[in-house]
């Protein structure tokens, strides 16, 4: 067992416990944080783009050219990924992100 | 120009469960029209991820996205639907009673106008829109400095254009865009682009030849009193910012899905989905039925499967609306005559 820390977009940071072997997007949305996940986890759809803190970048597995190509549809800084592309693992104990705008 | 159009099903969204509530109408005699925003069938399974295998269609131990439209057309043939693409449903207005229910349809683009005796909504995360990026104030801008989309091209005439992304709707743009705008910029990123490679290979010759400009970053903010567009500052990965002078942006940040007007249409919500009973699948309104991902209910699964299910038994309760004077018998495709004469497969 262990958490994440997930900022929303008014500022708030919410500790939310996490299940190994769920995607980071799922434990977000599974704690109601609003998060869309639009494809559903596919790495269709960018509507669960976070930044991670940068202290965290490099313990993740490096985005896939599909995500890049999916991160191609938002407004991204360089820490931004896709939620649904980080499987959360005991080493992620403690992950930091924060959830990215989200258009009109 | 307006279309009227009498039917007896309207079904809102031509996506996988839209498309098979057509064969569960159809067995029971009843005419459809769908209307979609797309410009062609399948939903999300064929704007989203066509080429993704789905492991959990009954039958199927994989199908694509692609496949299983394709699929479920082949399957629908018999019942010859129409359908009406690059459409959104405008206002679905009740001119019957509870009993009768009746209802005046009406949509955007071509001001088409239908009349039916019941409705479906089947559209899922709602309709597909441009996504529009997160940048302060862009509303302002909109249709006079901010377009989604390039309607008439003749409008970027001597026009500084900046275009916005990095897959094909921006490169195609890109270079069509090119010999008539004042000057072109390009903005993505990154230095990689998911496009036709001969576009990019176009693209990339324009910028070597300096007909046109190739930036790298992403936009800060714009610039111009609104709704006068003047310039967008350009954000690097290093922090660093720039101005691209412009009098037009186009974003080309592909689709993404928004309830849009079903919101108005007197329908009970909950956090933009449409409860409904697990009997009929019939909303708070007597003769509109929601089925798919766009509905709510104890227990609700956002599967194709369970929209199948669900478009099944709204099915029953849409004939008595349709043929109240019938008596619907409960019949097999494997064993009904009548049934196998619709589907043109009878012996």
């Amino acid at each position: 067992m262990g958490v994440i820390h997930v900022t929303d977009r008014a500022g708030q940071r919410h500790t939310l416990e996490a299940i190994e072997g769920w995607r980071v997007m799922e434990i977000i949305r599974d704690w109601g944080l609003p998060i869309e996940g639009l494809c559903g986890g596919a790495c269709e759809c960018a509507t669960c783009h976070v930044f991670v803190d940068e202290a965290w970048l490099d313990k993740l597995y490096p985005p896939t050219e599909e995500e890049e190509d999916q991160l191609d549809t938002v407004v991204t800084k360089p820490t931004s990924r896709l939620s649904c592309q980080i499987i959360w693992t005991p080493e992620l104990d403690g992950l930091e992100v924060t959830l990215a705008p989200t258009g009109a | 120009m307006t279309d009227h159009i009498e039917t007896d099903v309207v079904i809102i969204g031509a996506g996988p469960v839209g498309l098979f509530a057509v064969f569960e109408l159809g067995l029971l005699d009843i005419k459809c029209h769908l209307i979609d925003i797309l410009p062609k069938v399948g939903g999300q399974c064929a704007e989203l991820y066509p080429e993704k295998p789905i492991y959990d269609i009954p039958g199927f131990p994989m199908v694509t996205g692609q496949g299983l439209v394709d699929n479920l057309m082949a399957q629908i043939e018999p019942f010859h639907p129409t359908f009406h693409f690059n459409e959104m449903v405008e206002s679905l207005e009740s001119i019957g009673t509870p009993e009768a229910p009746r209802f005046r349809v009406k949509t955007s683009e071509n001001d088409t106008t239908f009349e039916c005796k019941a409705v479906v909504i089947a559209a899922g995360g709602g309709s597909f829109q441009p996504k529009k990026p997160p940048i302060d104030n862009i509303e302002a801008y909109e249709g006079t400095g901010v377009f989604y989309a390039v309607r008439k091209m003749e409008m970027f005439r001597g026009k500084k254009v900046l275009i916005v992304g990095g897959g094909d709707s921006a490169l195609d743009w890109t270079v069509n865009l090119q010999p008539i705008a004042k000057r072109l910029t390009l903005l993505h990123r990154r230095d990689a682009f998911r496009a036709a490679p001969h576009t990019v290979e176009k693209m990339r010759s324009l910028v070597a030849a300096g007909d046109m400009d190739l930036h790298l970053g992403q936009v800060s903010t714009l610039v111009g009193d609104p709704p006068i567009l003047k310039g967008a500052v350009v954000r690097k990965d290093d922090g660093s910012e720039f101005t691209v002078d412009c009098d037009v942006m186009l974003p080309f940040f592909g689709l993404t899905m928004k309830l849009g007007p079903i919101a108005d249409w007197g329908l009970n919500l909950h956090e933009n989905l449409i409860p409904v009973d697990t009997e009929k699948f019939e909303t708070n309104v007597p003769g509109i039925f929601a089925i798919g991902d766009i509905n709510t209910y104890p227990g609700k699964l956002k599967l194709i499967l369970s929209g199948f299910h669900e478009g099944a038994l709204a099915a029953q309760k849409i004939h008595r609306y349709v043929y109240p004077e019938k008596k619907l018998l409960f019949q097999y495709t494997t064993s009904s005559t009548s049934l196998q004469k619709k589907l043109g497969v009878a012996a």
